[in-house]
């Protein structure tokens, strides 16, 4: 295992950014297209009426808001662990770190655009604003979509805060090994850095602080969007245990969505002297840390609903066990505790690829997590009746694939534009200088394992 | 001030469906076609459940009609991020349609189903479009309706009873459901006036509440099959 130092440093990290290759542009066209597909499908069903949507009586929720718990739940990926990780100083963070925090700040914006979408007139979503309206009527306090409307600006202000601050030095850096119209752009983006004690200083003492205070935000995020469902009266949405058990979802599927991103980056960006094989290794216990606590939480959930035995719940319930929802249902249950149990359990197969291929699985298991806890219970409320079912149509899955490829457009266009791992705390990692880094930092290279 | 609500006789329920053509008609509720309905887009602000009961030969069919129950303490209410859902003083559950963005929040929450979203702009069939009811707006593309008890007839009522310098009298104010139910098995009326005959039906010890344990604190009473 090699540690890159200094100028190779500059050099491999700061490459992408100055070399584009056709390969570059080929990508962004094969992601922009999809982004465009899903773009006209919006456009369309604002044009056409809600309607080409595939959702219906008593079904009114589907699809979409099954993205938007998804995402915001892959955002909890980046801002969250880095934060943890940042704050119990794991010097094994320092390439992973910018990587996450940009998932939280593109997978919010994925996310928060879904109530958009969702809304039978998405031109009116200003309401939700607490703007002073001539006619003295504000959003209703009371509504968990309120809620979600302060707790997800909340977060987002916050992460981007925390990806921008780390971002100052590396633009420095940019500017200096660049020229013309880039030199200038990455000047104003520099904001002045000299790298001056005072300036690292103050940098520090910032991050610590968006550290601590993103921990709180993170967690209260996907609580309030636990809320979403929680605070109805809804068979099997009714339930205390939303909060946590959605919090843990969201870390469990962030981390899948980082361990994807870091193999992708390191394959394509070579930056495989960046990260190392021990990076995978660590997120991968804790992909299996919380595949553990999702085991149990969804354990839980199903015990207490079964031994109360509610007749309005079992119909729900036994539509997930054994009805028509099964096959999803134990697919997800494969997907989220099985497979990453037994490939991140057995330490031969927590590799590279026993990572991505757990991470897929996580992805696809936590997305139908999400999906079976919205659909089951609407469609089967209380009087059967009013019973119904639901499948999507094209409107739907064209925007959810659409929504995968504007992540991996932003993705890809972030790794062009922004040194994809933050350069001065690599170099921090190597040669700690104690009169540029605060003592707590100093004491961690890269590749031990301080968790 | 009045509480308005209704008491529903399933004695008297034969599910022939004349509440929901008049509703309907009443309330310019549109017409969304067959394929459409048949995709579950259909909208009745007022339906009867049909239920039946043992196997055949031995077969009892058992019909509710089921439309907004009206909550006092309704789910479908705090929800709402815009107030488009909210409660008038005399206790029913409005729906403004202009104040409507269409989460449709209110209509999971609704443990009835008794809320039903625009998927598209309203049409009819020829020529139902020439029937249309001028007294009650239409309901555009992306918003959530849902049955007002006739809103419109209630405030026709109380404005006819304000001029000539009287009180609303018991039976004045009938839904269109009501007044079209062959059998008398609806029943509108003011629950907090004890002559009212809503109000003696809602405290008949055949009376019960449709999902009661829920806690929304409905204002249908419906009547056990005595039969």
């Amino acid at each position: 295992m090699t540690h890159p130092t200094g100028a190779r440093i500059n050099n491999d990290l700061i490459r992408p950014l100055l070399l584009t290759s056709w390969r570059f542009y080929l990508l962004v066209v094969f992601f922009g297209g999809f982004v465009v597909a899903g773009v006209i499908a919006w456009i369309s069903q604002m044009y056409y009426g809600f309607g080409i949507a595939g959702l219906k009586w008593p079904i009114y929720w589907a699809f979409y808001v099954t993205n938007f718990v998804f995402w915001i739940g892959i955002s909890h990926a980046g801002t969250l662990i880095s934060a943890i990780l940042r704050l119990v100083n794991a010097g094994w963070r320092r390439p992973v770190t910018r990587c996450a925090e940009v998932i939280t700040v593109f997978a919010l914006m994925i996310g928060a655009l879904f109530p958009l979408i969702h809304l039978g007139r998405p031109w009116l979503a200003f309401w939700l604003f607490p703007y002073p309206s001539e006619r003295l009527i504000w959003p209703n306090f009371r509504s968990p979509l309120v809620w979600d409307f302060f707790a997800i600006n909340t977060y987002l202000t916050g992460s981007t805060l925390f990806l921008l601050l780390p971002m100052i030095p590396d633009f420095a850096v940019v500017r200096d090994k660049s020229t013309g119209l880039r030199h200038r752009i990455y000047r104003v983006l520099a904001l002045g850095w000299r790298g001056t004690p005072k300036q690292w200083h103050r940098l520090e003492s910032a991050m610590q602080i968006m550290a601590i205070a993103i921990i709180p935000v993170a967690v209260s995020v996907h609580t309030v969007v636990s809320f979403d469902f929680s605070m109805a009266p809804i068979p099997m949405w009714n339930t205390t245990i939303f909060g946590p058990y959605f919090v843990a979802g969201a870390i469990f599927s962030g981390i899948a969505g980082l361990l994807i991103a870091m193999a992708v980056l390191r394959k394509f960006l070579h930056l495989e002297d960046y990260i190392h094989p021990v990076h995978f290794e660590n997120l991968g216990k804790l992909l299996l840390v919380m595949a553990l606590l999702w085991g149990y939480f969804v354990f839980n959930e199903r015990l207490v609903t079964y031994y109360g035995n509610g007749p309005a719940e079992m119909t729900v319930f036994w539509q997930t066990q054994r009805e028509s929802f099964a096959p999803l249902y134990w697919t997800m249950v494969t997907c989220n505790f099985v497979l990453p149990v037994v490939l991140m359990g057995i330490r031969r197969f927590r590799t590279i690829a026993g990572c991505v291929i757990a991470s897929f699985g996580v992805i696809l298991g936590m997305w139908l997590e999400r999906f079976l806890i919205i659909v089951p219970s609407l469609g089967h409320k209380y009087l059967p009746y009013s019973f119904g079912s639901y499948s999507p149509r094209p409107a739907e899955i064209v925007i959810t694939g659409a929504t995968f490829a504007a992540m991996a457009l932003l993705y890809v266009l972030f790794a062009k534009f922004v040194p994809i791992i933050s350069i001065w705390e690599l170099k921090a990692g190597e040669h700690p200088s104690p009169a540029l880094i605060p003592p707590a930092t100093a004491e961690h290279r890269l590749g031990e394992l301080h968790l | 001030m009045p509480r308005w609500g209704m008491a529903a006789d399933l004695d008297r329920c034969n599910g022939c469906g004349a509440c929901v053509v008049a509703c309907h008609a009443e309330n310019n509720i549109s017409t969304v076609g067959a394929g459409e309905a048949a995709r579950g887009r259909a909208k009745h602000w007022i339906r009867v459940e049909r239920y039946w009961e043992g196997d055949f030969p031995d077969v009892r069919v058992k019909f509710r009609p089921v439309l907004c129950q009206h909550c006092d303490n309704a789910p479908c209410e705090p929800v709402c991020p815009t107030y488009a859902s909210h409660h008038t003083e005399d206790g029913l559950n409005a729906q403004v349609y202009n104040r409507c963005i269409g989460t449709r929040y209110c209509a999971n929450a609704c443990p009835y189903n008794a809320r039903f979203f625009d998927f598209f702009n309203p049409s009819w069939d020829k020529p139902l479009h020439l029937q249309l009811n001028p007294d009650v707006s239409l309901r555009m593309v992306g918003v959530v309706e849902k049955c007002t008890f006739c809103v419109q007839r209630i405030n026709a009522a109380r404005v006819q009873a304000k001029a000539e310098g009287r009180g609303v009298r018991d039976g004045e104010i009938q839904p269109a459901c009501a007044q079209s139910c062959p059998s008398r098995a609806l029943v509108f009326g003011d629950l907090d006036d004890p002559e009212s005959e809503v109000s003696r039906l809602s405290r008949s010890p055949r009376g019960s509440k449709l999902l009661e344990d829920t806690g929304a604190r409905p204002k249908v009473t419906y009547l056990a099959r005595q039969a």
